[in-house]
C-alpha cells in the first residue's frame, strides 16, 4: 500500500499530477491566505495572532543573527521560507484524510492526497534550490573570482581541498533531500503500519513522535541551509589568517 | 506477509553506529549542561542539530532496506 513513487491521479496533457503535487499546491494555498490575511490586518498594538507571528520570526531572526552578522537581511528570507514549507508539508502528512481516503485501482489503494515531502521528487527540488541560491549569492556576495579560487588553485595542496570541496557540494544536495525523505517517508510507513494492527489507541504515541520529527526536520533543513550560505558569503583566505580570526 | 532477511540486515546492521552516536551526543551535551545550567538554551539547538546529521545515515540504510 506504500510505495516509493507518489502515484499519478490524471494527465494534463503529458504532464502527470500526482497527489503530492496536490498536496503541495494545498500548503500553498493556505501559506498564502495566511499571509495575506495577516498582511491585510496589520495594526500597530497587534492582536493575537500577528503577535504570535511575530515573535516566532523574531526567534528565527536572532538565530540568524547569531550566525551571519551582517548579511542577516539576505539569509533570512530563505532560512524563513524553507522552514515554514517544510513545516506545513510535513505536518500535513497527520491530517485525518491524507493518504487514507482515495480509489481503488488494480487491487491497491491509491490515496487522493498524500504529504508533500513524503516524494523524493520535492525533497529533490528543495535541495537543489537551495543549493543553487547559496552558490548565486555567493558569487554575488564575494564576486567571482574569490568564488573560483576556493574550488581552484594553483597550489597542489588546495588543489585537492578544492577537489574535495566539490565531492562535498554535491554530497550535501544527496544528504539534505535524503534525510528530509527518509524521515517523512518512513513514519508514514511507521503509521500505516501500526494502524493496520489496532487502529484506534495504538497510534497516538506514533502521532505525536511524527509532530517532533516533522518539526525537528524543518528546523534541521532550514538551519543547515542558512549555516551553508553564511560559510560560502565569507571570504575565502588563507588558511592561517583564519584561524586567527574566528570568533568562537 | 513475505520477509526479507537482506532489508532486516541492512537497517540492523546501518543502525548500530548511529545509534550509538546519537547516545554519545545527547549524553556529552548533558555533561555540558550540567557543569554550566544557564548555557543550556544555547547548548540544545547544537545537539539537536548533531543529532539530525547522526541520525541522518541510519535514514539511509532505511531507504535501502525498503528497496530490498
Amino acid at each position: 500500500m506504500f510505495s516509493f513513487q507518489s502515484e499519478v491521479l490524471f494527465h494534463i496533457g503529458s504532464f502527470k499530477i500526482t497527489n503530492s503535487l496536490i498536496d503541495t499546491l494545498l500548503v500553498d494555498t493556505v501559506l498564502i491566505t495566511l499571509c495575506v490575511i495577516i498582511a491585510k490586518n496589520i495594526k500597530i498594538i497587534p492582536g493575537i495572532f500577528q503577535n504570535s507571528v511575530e515573535m516566532v520570526i523574531q526567534m528565527f531572526y536572532e538565530i540568524t543573527e547569531s550566525v551571519a552578522q551582517e548579511k542577516v537581511k539576505k539569509i533570512f528570507p530563505y532560512f524563513m521560507s524553507f522552514f515554514i514549507f517544510i513545516l506545513f508539508a510535513n505536518w500535513s502528512g497527520l491530517l485525518p484524510g491524507v493518504n487514507s481516503i482515495g480509489f481503488f485501482k488494480n487491487g491497491k489503494l491509491v490515496p487522493i492526497l498524500r504529504s508533500a515531502t513524503s516524494d523524493l521528487n520535492t525533497t529533490l527540488g528543495l535541495a537543489l534550490v537551495s543549493a543553487l541560491a547559496t552558490h548565486i549569492m555567493s558569487i554575488k556576495t564575494v564576486g567571482l573570482k574569490d568564488y573560483i579560487s576556493r574550488y581552484f588553485s594553483f597550489n597542489p595542496i588546495n588543489l585537492f581541498i578544492g577537489f574535495l570541496e566539490i565531492i562535498s557540494e554535491i554530497t550535501k544536495i544527496v544528504s539534505l533531500s535524503f534525510r528530509l525523505f527518509g524521515n517523512i517517508f518512513a513514519g508514514e510507513v511507521v503509521l500505516l503500519t501500526v494502524s493496520s494492527i489496532f487502529a484506534f489507541l495504538f497510534p497516538l504515541p506514533f502521532l505525536l513522535l511524527e509532530v517532533i520529527v516533522g518539526l525537528v526536520q524543518a528546523l534541521v533543513f532550514s538551519m543547515l541551509t542558512m549555516s551553508f550560505m553564511a560559510i560560502l558569503t565569507t571570504p575565502h583566505r588563507d588558511i592561517s589568517t583564519n584561524a586567527n580570526s574566528e570568533k568562537y | 506477509m513475505n520477509f526479507s532477511i537482506s532489508g532486516g540486515l541492512i537497517i540492523a546492521l546501518g543502525g548500530m553506529l548511529p545509534a550509538l552516536a546519537i547516545g554519545l551526543i545527547g549524553g556529552k551535551a548533558m555533561e555540558a549542561i550540567g557543569r554550566n545550567p544557564e548555557s543550556s538554551g544555547r547548548i540544545l539547538p547544537a545537539m539537536l542539530l548533531a543529532m539530525a546529521f547522526a541520525e541522518a545515515i541510519a535514514i539511509y540504510s532505511l531507504i535501502l532496506a525498503f528497496i530490498k
